[in-house]
């Protein structure tokens, strides 16, 4: 691999561009996003006030990328790892990417970094792992595959299939976790007996990938509310 | 709604997997086809019933240690969702079908008494279960027959996570793309096929080098990113339709810069009086030292420009000067608004259809449960207190479809449905009739305005009449607002609906009335001066106080009413940011534009930067002092709905208006570029004669001119193509629906047949341990050969 370790090299950049949706942009500013995570803190820690702070992105791509991005990334790894493909091959862990804003306030932050996780132990992202999920998540990725990534997402225990219970726990997440916000049980089963009537084509009481795949072909909204932008 | 049985199954397995549950990650004796489960299972129930006693001996030391399949967990719609082989099979097959180019199989051949199977066709080809491997590696074979974009963007759409894109990428490169990576050991390959290998890679980061720098040059790219976080896609909406407004008027204005401003600015007429002084009144009436500047249609010269000597109609015919073009102005006037209107048109019709393409689904109204629940999460939210905000609005909207689904479920009775359209009637009577009220009043006053400025004259006096009419259009929705309290409504969507219907009609009828009112009193009252100029600056003083007004409201309405609420009312809650009203707006201010062009060519100039004020405004204001609509907000419906109100009664009654007044209506004889002629379209017919007096060569000109664009039959052809073609559409949407009716209806007779069979094998097998436990129980007793005959009985 060519270049100094302070910047990807030209072919992995442009394989990363051929196998997600992302532009070259979008790529140098995730390294960013991944590298510096402490710098967000003490921004965020200046500012103090939430309203006020603006996305990482906003204040990085000021700045030109290209020749600081992966030079931070390095910094932070320890002298060992501070080789291009070592860097690469780093494991980032949950907390890092859930305090990032475009994250912290979703509630489907932890089911998102599982989903996408490929480590062994599930509980860390590498760099292309994050990849993976701004792929998915940005504006030219085709509604098919988002909608293959959000049934895993909203797949709470990894069956294959959504079951009620699958189904409660995301109506929960959805109005709110706290014990006021939740729907009344009667409610909730109300509503799930609704659904299931709605979607579950074949009667068996679960709605596996085709039928989600039906009900969201027909919500056009979905593609668009379906984004994350860094 | 009969629930799915867990069927253990003694199914030969290997010691390792006792006792585990088939989890999404490992691949442990996944079947693929049920059918294929069936066939083996009565297959071995006729054939092995022999040793089915040995074996209830053996479970009888074993114990309960049998790992077993969940009969209802192994089907293969279940496993697609989890299961990476059956990921790459299914996308083995899709892409066999791409490079066959094999299409689904004709419905009218499938019978529906014998209830085939589905699945046939879906899933895998090859009935056998097959290993990864093996399926990775026809994968990788299919890809390699494709092209490389094909292969790339079939890769990209993947649900598999990079590291496996990769592998399977370098799988499938054909040995002419190894040459990257053996390019340093001094490759044999010849010259020319490098080269062009080269150039291929070039073009390539090319087009990936641009598609990321147009990206990066859309503007207000973060300020739009931050208000779509802090208040969701439908206040975005609002502004992406301002975004699109500024570029059908930088479009417009384009045109009219090149071939209407330019050409006369170049070449100014001589002015007719003393130039009056700049005062700074003339930023909102737009006259005083405005009226003779190429703003107005006033300005613009009668005769060909660039031309040193005279002119056709005095006879004299005379050769052009060396290096110079004769530019015909009336003729440029008239073509460049004509074809102005033309591309607006086709933009505008073109982004609706395709607005509506992608915003309308067969069968998008059943199913609100199911869609709300998975599709409603904005996931560009991205503060918490915003994401609080949405969790409220699900909550709230969840409920009110619950509290609707039940009102459904009981029928109303029909004295309360009377009651009910009674107040719908009225509400929309005294609304209509508001809507009339406004349209009187601005036609009384406009007639009182009439009488008075004959006497008056001053120049201040011009701007009480938009001050009167934005007012009205500021006040009247109010009213409407607050009578719509008084009705009731059982979908809030519907509401929304009714409210911007309610406000058009209202726009509509002023604006009718200000179009009477210039073109058809304002010509005679004005005969003998410029009225064009007139009627320009008319709509230039629009334009403004519309825009004054709108940052009053902004002001009144956002900003003092959320100090009031905070500090005096105690409320926690910010005012709401109106989105159907304020592009209700901006479709207002258009329609002006549009109204204008013909009159003032500068008017688009106007309302860019009308409205980049606005962008800055309106984004300072909501973000200081609104919060999101709490009504739901269909995002991409009301695109559409936004961009066909625009195209329709915006865009058909200024090109009317536009219409109306190019063909009917006399120019007045001492200003503009049609000052001696009868009406502004005879421009176009004087050329015609012109060109048919020129010669055989253009003769196809007039040809055309007379038989397409005088003769009304054209027009009818051209009338009777579209009704057909959009019969046409209505019918293919029919009949999609009726498909999909009788495939819901066959996907659900599939699952009741796989329930039965199940419960079929269920009670086979449970009446078989039954029998086998009995006679362990009764002792050794001959074999009984019943079991064959059981199996014919069930």
């Amino acid at each position: 691999m060519g270049g100094s370790g302070s910047r990807l090299s030209k072919d992995l950049l442009a394989e990363y561009q051929d196998l997600t949706f992302l532009t070259k942009q979008e790529i140098l500013l995730s390294m960013y996003v991944v590298s510096a995570p402490h710098l967000v803190d003490e921004q965020q820690a200046r500012s103090g006030n939430e309203h006020t702070g603006t996305p990482i992105a906003e204040r990085a791509n000021r700045s030109p990328l290209s020749a600081r991005a992966h030079k931070r990334f390095c910094e932070l790894l320890p002298q060992e790892q501070q080789s291009v493909e070592a860097s690469l091959r780093a494991q980032v862990s949950f907390e890092q990417i859930l305090s990032l804003p475009e994250l912290k306030a979703n509630p489907f932050k932890e089911r998102i970094c599982r989903v996408f996780s490929t480590s062994p132990t599930r509980d860390s992202l590498s760099f292309e792992d994050f990849l993976d999920l701004l792929s998915v998540f940005s504006d030219t990725a085709t509604p098919d595959i988002k909608s293959h990534y959000a049934f895993r997402i909203f797949d709470f225990d990894d069956d294959g299939t959504l079951n009620r219970e699958d189904l409660s726990q995301l109506v929960n997440c959805l109005t709110g976790e706290s014990e006021d916000t939740r729907l009344s049980a009667s409610e909730m089963k109300q509503l799930v007996d609704n659904i299931l009537e709605e979607s579950d084509i074949d009667r068996d009481g679960t709605i596996n990938l085709s039928e989600f795949q039906h009900v969201i072909s027909r919500s056009p909204d979905f593609a668009s509310s379906f984004k994350i932008v860094l | 709604m009969a629930q799915p049985l867990p069927f253990v199954l003694d199914v030969p397995e290997t010691p390792g997997d006792q006792g585990q549950e088939p989890s999404p990650y490992d691949e442990s004796e996944v079947h693929d086809s049920f059918q294929q489960l069936i066939q083996e299972q009565s297959w071995r129930a006729a054939q092995e019933g022999l040793e089915l006693q040995q074996r209830a001996r053996q479970a009888a030391g074993e114990g309960e240690g049998q790992g077993g399949l969940c009969l209802a967990q192994s089907c293969p719609a279940a496993s697609v969702g989890r299961s990476r082989g059956a990921i790459i099979s299914q996308y083995y097959n899709r892409t066999v079908q791409l490079r066959r180019r094999s299409s689904r199989p004709l419905l009218g051949n499938l019978v529906r008494s014998a209830r085939p199977s589905l699945r046939m066709y879906d899933l895998e080809l090859d009935p056998r279960a097959q290993e990864e491997e093996e399926k990775q590696s026809l994968l990788v074979r299919e890809l390699q027959s494709l092209a490389v974009a094909q292969r790339d963007h079939m890769l990209r759409g993947m649900p598999l996570s990079l590291a496996e894109k990769r592998s399977l990428r370098e799988k499938s490169r054909t040995p002419r793309g190894k040459w990257r990576g053996q390019r340093g050991h001094g490759s044999i390959f010849s010259c020319c096929g490098w080269l062009r290998y080269a150039c291929v890679l070039t073009l390539h980061s090319l087009g990936l080098a641009l598609l990321s720098s147009l990206q990066a040059l859309t503007p207000w790219r973060y300020a739009l990113k931050r208000i779509g976080g802090q208040f969701g896609s439908s206040v975005l909406s609002y502004f992406l339709f301002l975004k699109t407004l500024l570029a059908f008027n930088a479009l417009l204005l384009l045109l009219l810069l090149a071939f209407m401003v330019g050409p006369q600015a170049a070449f100014p007429p001589a002015l007719p009086g003393p130039v009056p002084v700049c005062t700074g009144l003339e930023l909102l009436t737009g006259a005083g030292c405005f009226t003779h500047t190429v703003m107005y249609y006033g300005h613009y010269s009668n005769a060909t420009l660039n031309q040193p000597c005279a002119g056709p109609l005095e006879g004299g015919r005379c050769s052009p000067g060396a290096g110079s073009l004769p530019y015909n102005m009336p003729l440029a006037y008239l073509f460049t608004v004509g074809v102005g209107f033309f591309i607006t048109c086709i933009t505008l019709v073109y982004s609706m259809a395709h607005s509506f393409g992608e915003s309308y689904r067969v069968g998008s109204t059943s199913g609100i449960h199911a869609i709300t629940v998975f599709c409603s999460w904005d996931y560009k939210v991205t503060q918490k207190r915003a994401s609080r905000l949405q969790q409220d609005n699900i909550r709230t909207r969840l409920k009110e479809l619950l509290a609707e689904w039940q009102l459904r479920q009981s029928p109303r009775s029909v004295c309360r449905r009377l009651r009910q359209a009674a107040a719908l009637g009225l509400t929309w009577l005294l609304c209509l009739g508001t809507a009339l009220g406004c349209a009187v009043a601005v036609h009384v006053f406009s007639e009182f305005m009439i009488q008075s400025l004959e006497a008056a004259g001053k120049e201040a006096a011009l701007l009480v009449l938009p001050l009167v009419v934005g007012l009205l259009n500021l006040g009247a929705p109010y009213l409407c607002r607050i009578l719509a309290a008084l009705e009731p409504h059982d979908s809030p969507v519907l509401e929304v609906y009714v409210a911007i219907c309610r406000n058009l009609i209202l726009k509509l009828a002023i604006l009718g009335t200000l179009c009477y009112h210039w073109l058809g009193r304002r010509v005679g009252v004005l005969r003998g001066q410029c009225w064009e100029d007139f009627v320009g600056q008319e709509l230039y003083r629009f334009l403004v106080m519309d825009f004054i007004l709108m940052l009053l409201d902004t002001l009144f309405g956002e900003l003092v009413w959320r100090i009031i609420s905070e500090k005096k009312l105690k409320r926690r809650r910010k005012p709401e940011f109106d989105i159907a009203r304020n592009v209700l707006e901006l479709i207002y201010g258009q329609t002006l534009t549009w109204l204008g062009v013909l009159f003032s060519p500068l008017l688009p100039a106007v309302q860019i930067i009308k409205l980049l004020l606005v962008f800055y405004i309106k984004k300072a204001s909501l973000l200081a002092n609104c919060q999101a609509p709490r009504r739901p907000w269909l995002a991409s419906h009301m695109s559409t709905v936004f961009l066909t109100l625009l195209c329709f009664p915006a865009f058909l009654g200024t090109a009317v208006f536009l219409c109306y007044a190019v063909w009917h209506v006399k120019p007045s004889g001492i200003c503009g570029p049609f000052r001696t002629l009868d009406t502004m379209y005879e421009a176009g017919r004087v050329w015609v004669r012109h060109l048919e007096a020129g010669g055989p060569r253009v003769s196809w000109l007039p040809w055309v001119h007379q038989y397409l664009v005088e003769n009304t039959f054209f027009v009818f052809l051209v009338s009777a193509l579209l009704l057909a073609v959009i019969y046409l559409n209505i019918q293919v949407v029919r009949g999609q629906r009726k498909v999909i009716c009788l495939l819901k209806e066959q996907i659900s007779n599939e699952g009741e047949d796989k329930i039965f069979l199940i419960n079929k094998l269920h009670s086979i097998y449970e009446r078989k341990e039954r029998e086998e436990r009995s006679r362990v129980r009764t002792g050794q007793a001959a074999i009984p050969p019943t079991l064959l005959t059981d199996e014919r009985d069930a």
